[in-house]
């Protein structure tokens, strides 16, 4: 395999690790910005 | 603070696509290694990062151990948060860098193995905060939050203390660079820092609506045992 590969694929599980990390924050903080929309709802 | 968010994102974007750019065109190829050698704009400023990360995590939990200040405590926990994804980097990039190079993906050299252990040290402090219900948990963190900082100098310098197959240190060690590599290699840490700091800040104000949102139901099912009480 050429080296262009591993750099490739260096650059791209970069790209996928903080991708990963950046869509588990969005996806918890949309989930409790509607968990606090319901509790003051609620109150 | 909130409408400087997009503004930062939107740079830190920018300097991202730049670096980037830099890293695969500008930066020259290195004679031996070729196009490999590329992995390292990605590889050192990710380590780097990592490691300001968790001195500041230390800094933090510090100031909470001396303080019980909260938002201290916010910082330490997001701070270890983003720095264990920037060393999982680390962790992954210096393999792939390794099996053209060195024939192998891992050995258990000293700086690959200290890196190894300083990433278990900050996940334990991870899956601390997560699964421990005590109230002394921000207090059980901070201690392993100082504990495992003073191993970040240990992982830094055991390329000098030992003999190791890993390269030397860019900064501080005895290997040279082309100055258009530190060039790019600088413009590449930069970008990354930037980045840090903005998933750092978005991280930190998930943890603060989390702790909010805890708060609201601690005080509903306090109203509701008042309620059944009466």
């Amino acid at each position: 395999m050429s080296g262009t590969y591993y750099l490739f694929a260096a650059y791209a599980a970069t790209w996928i690790i903080h991708s990963t990390y950046l869509a588990m924050i969005v996806r918890r903080y949309s989930r409790l910005k509607r968990e606090k929309k319901e509790t003051g709802r609620r109150s | 603070m909130k409408r400087g968010f997009p503004i930062v994102g939107v740079l830190t974007a920018i300097l991202l696509i730049y670096a980037l750019y830099e890293a695969l065109v500008g930066a020259p190829t290195e004679q031996t290694m070729g196009n490999v050698q590329r992995i390292f704009y990605y590889h050192v400023p990710s380590a780097w990062t990592a490691f300001i990360l968790f001195f500041i995590n230390f800094g933090a939990s510090i100031f909470y151990l001396i303080k019980r200040n909260q938002a201290a405590d916010m910082v330490a926990l997001v701070t270890a948060e983003v720095g264990v994804v920037f060393c999982t980097v680390v962790l992954i990039t210096g393999p792939i860098w390794a099996r053209p190079v060195w024939g192998i993906w891992w050995t258990w050299d000293m700086r690959l193995t200290s890196t190894l252990v300083l990433w278990l040290i900050y996940v334990s402090y991870l899956f601390l905060r997560r699964f421990s219900s005590s109230g002394e948990t921000p207090l059980l963190a901070a201690a392993l939050g100082v504990l495992g900082a003073l191993c970040v100098p240990f992982v830094y310098f055991s390329i000098w203390f030992f003999r190791t197959q890993h390269p030397q240190p860019v900064m501080g060690g005895g290997g040279s660079i082309d100055p258009r590599m530190l060039h790019v290699l600088l413009i590449n840490w930069l970008a990354f820092l930037c980045f840090a700091f903005l998933v750092c800040w978005s991280r930190y104000r998930l943890e603060k609506l989390q702790r909010d949102v805890d708060a609201d139901h601690a005080l509903e099912s306090l109203l509701d045992l008042r309620g059944s009480a009466r």
